[in-house]
């Protein structure tokens, strides 16, 4: 079957290659809209990843990094190595208990909105490493956004990971971090 | 030259039918003493002339649950670095009251080790200068490596036991 041939033809598919921005009232030379919409949208288009690399899958994100894959195009060109500067921390690789409470730590230090991607099946559950000395997940110390599974997670799985994210930022509402809820799941994990 | 039979002959010289249980495996002897005796065979092994095993490149613990009284064996790997000849010499002792006396006094490497060793079989070195967990986290309150623990994760609690090929219909 001949392969469909989708790019340069903006305007005869449904393939666009500049997306619309959100709703408003668009008039000549300004636009409005809710503050809730600019705000996602800023955020969501300029993440900055904190890479929290410990073993195998970490390769893969450097893959990810990388020119061949860019995460760069997803507005991450920074990638922050202070948690205090970093609005994203990604968890790749095998968590020992030992570890466990320096990334705690990590993710204390980072400031409001902060989230969490757990890549690979050792961040998300332990892994194949289900051992006395493995963190069984880094759900238990910290709670996690998106969970990318593989062992390791191709770098395409990685990017849909942080496209996941980018949705999540993109549609949360200002409110959220200061609804009870909220609060609730900090308290579970006994970060005030 | 120093060969193994040499080496046994001088220690049965010197501490008698103290020093039991020589067998060579891949060139490689190893013998078995009394736990009180340890730091007396090390000393000994270090001093002569002759022997010259003053390098400790490796120490650990194995557990045999099955040798009721004698379940813990601490081994020592000595190696003569002059005659580049090696040497393995175990200790036993009942896991009721694992007391064995710490080797740091004559080898500062043996520090590390001997945590490690109590870290994973809870060995207790009487002498040792800080003997506490150096690997796995200090809240730990067993000593996995012993046999009665098994190998996975206790705390799991997403863990369906089938899907990883145990337990189960399996
Ligand atoms: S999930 Fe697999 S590839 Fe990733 S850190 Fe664990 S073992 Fe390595």
């Amino acid at each position: 079957m001949a392969r469909p041939v989708q790019y340069n033809i903006y305007g005869q598919t449904d393939v666009k290659l500049v997306k619309e921005g959100p709703e408003g009232y668009a008039g000549e030379g300004f636009f409005t809209t809710s503050l809730d919409k600019v705000v996602g949208l800023a955020r969501k288009n300029s993440i900055w990843p904190l890479p929290f690399a410990t073993s195998c899958c970490g390769i893969e994100f450097m893959a990810t990094m990388a020119s061949h894959y860019d995460l760069s195009r997803f507005g991450s060109e920074r990638v922050g190595f202070s948690p205090r500067q970093c609005d994203l921390m990604m968890v790749m690789g095998t968590i020992a208990k030992k570890m466990a409470p320096v990334v705690r730590q990590v993710y204390l230090q980072m400031a409001e909105p902060r989230r969490v991607m757990a890549v690979g099946a050792c961040a998300s559950s332990g892994g194949i490493f289900d051992t006395y000395s493995v963190l069984q997940g880094i759900d238990q110390v910290i709670p996690v956004d998106v969970y990318v599974p593989g062992c390791p997670p191709r770098p395409e799985a990685i990017i849909d990971g942080f496209m996941r994210v980018q949705e999540l930022v993109h549609n949360e509402s200002l409110r959220r971090r200061t609804s009870d809820k909220y609060k609730d799941l900090m308290n579970a994990y006994g970060i005030q | 030259m120093l060969t193994n039979e040499s080496i046994q002959q001088k220690l049965t010289e010197k501490f008698g039918d103290q020093v039991t249980g020589f067998t060579e495996s891949f060139g490689m002897m190893s013998f078995e003493a009394p736990k009180d005796l340890n730091l007396k065979v090390l000393q000994f092994l270090y001093d002569d002339e002759e022997l010259q095993f003053r390098f400790l490149s490796d120490l650990q613990a194995v557990h045999y649950p099955d040798q009721i009284g004698r379940e813990l064996a601490v081994v020592y790997h000595l190696h003569n670095l002059v005659s580049n000849v090696r040497l393995r010499f175990k200790v036993f002792t009942n896991i009721q009251t694992p007391d064995v006396f710490s080797a740091t006094a004559l080898f500062s490497s043996a520090n590390w080790m001997e945590r490690e060793t109590y870290d994973f079989f809870g060995v207790n070195f009487v002498g040792h200068p800080n003997l506490k967990r150096i690997l796995n986290v200090d809240e730990m309150d067993y000593f996995p490596m012993r046999k009665e623990f098994p190998l996975e994760d206790q705390t799991r609690i997403d863990k369906d036991d089938e899907m990883f090929g145990r337990g189960g219909t399996f």
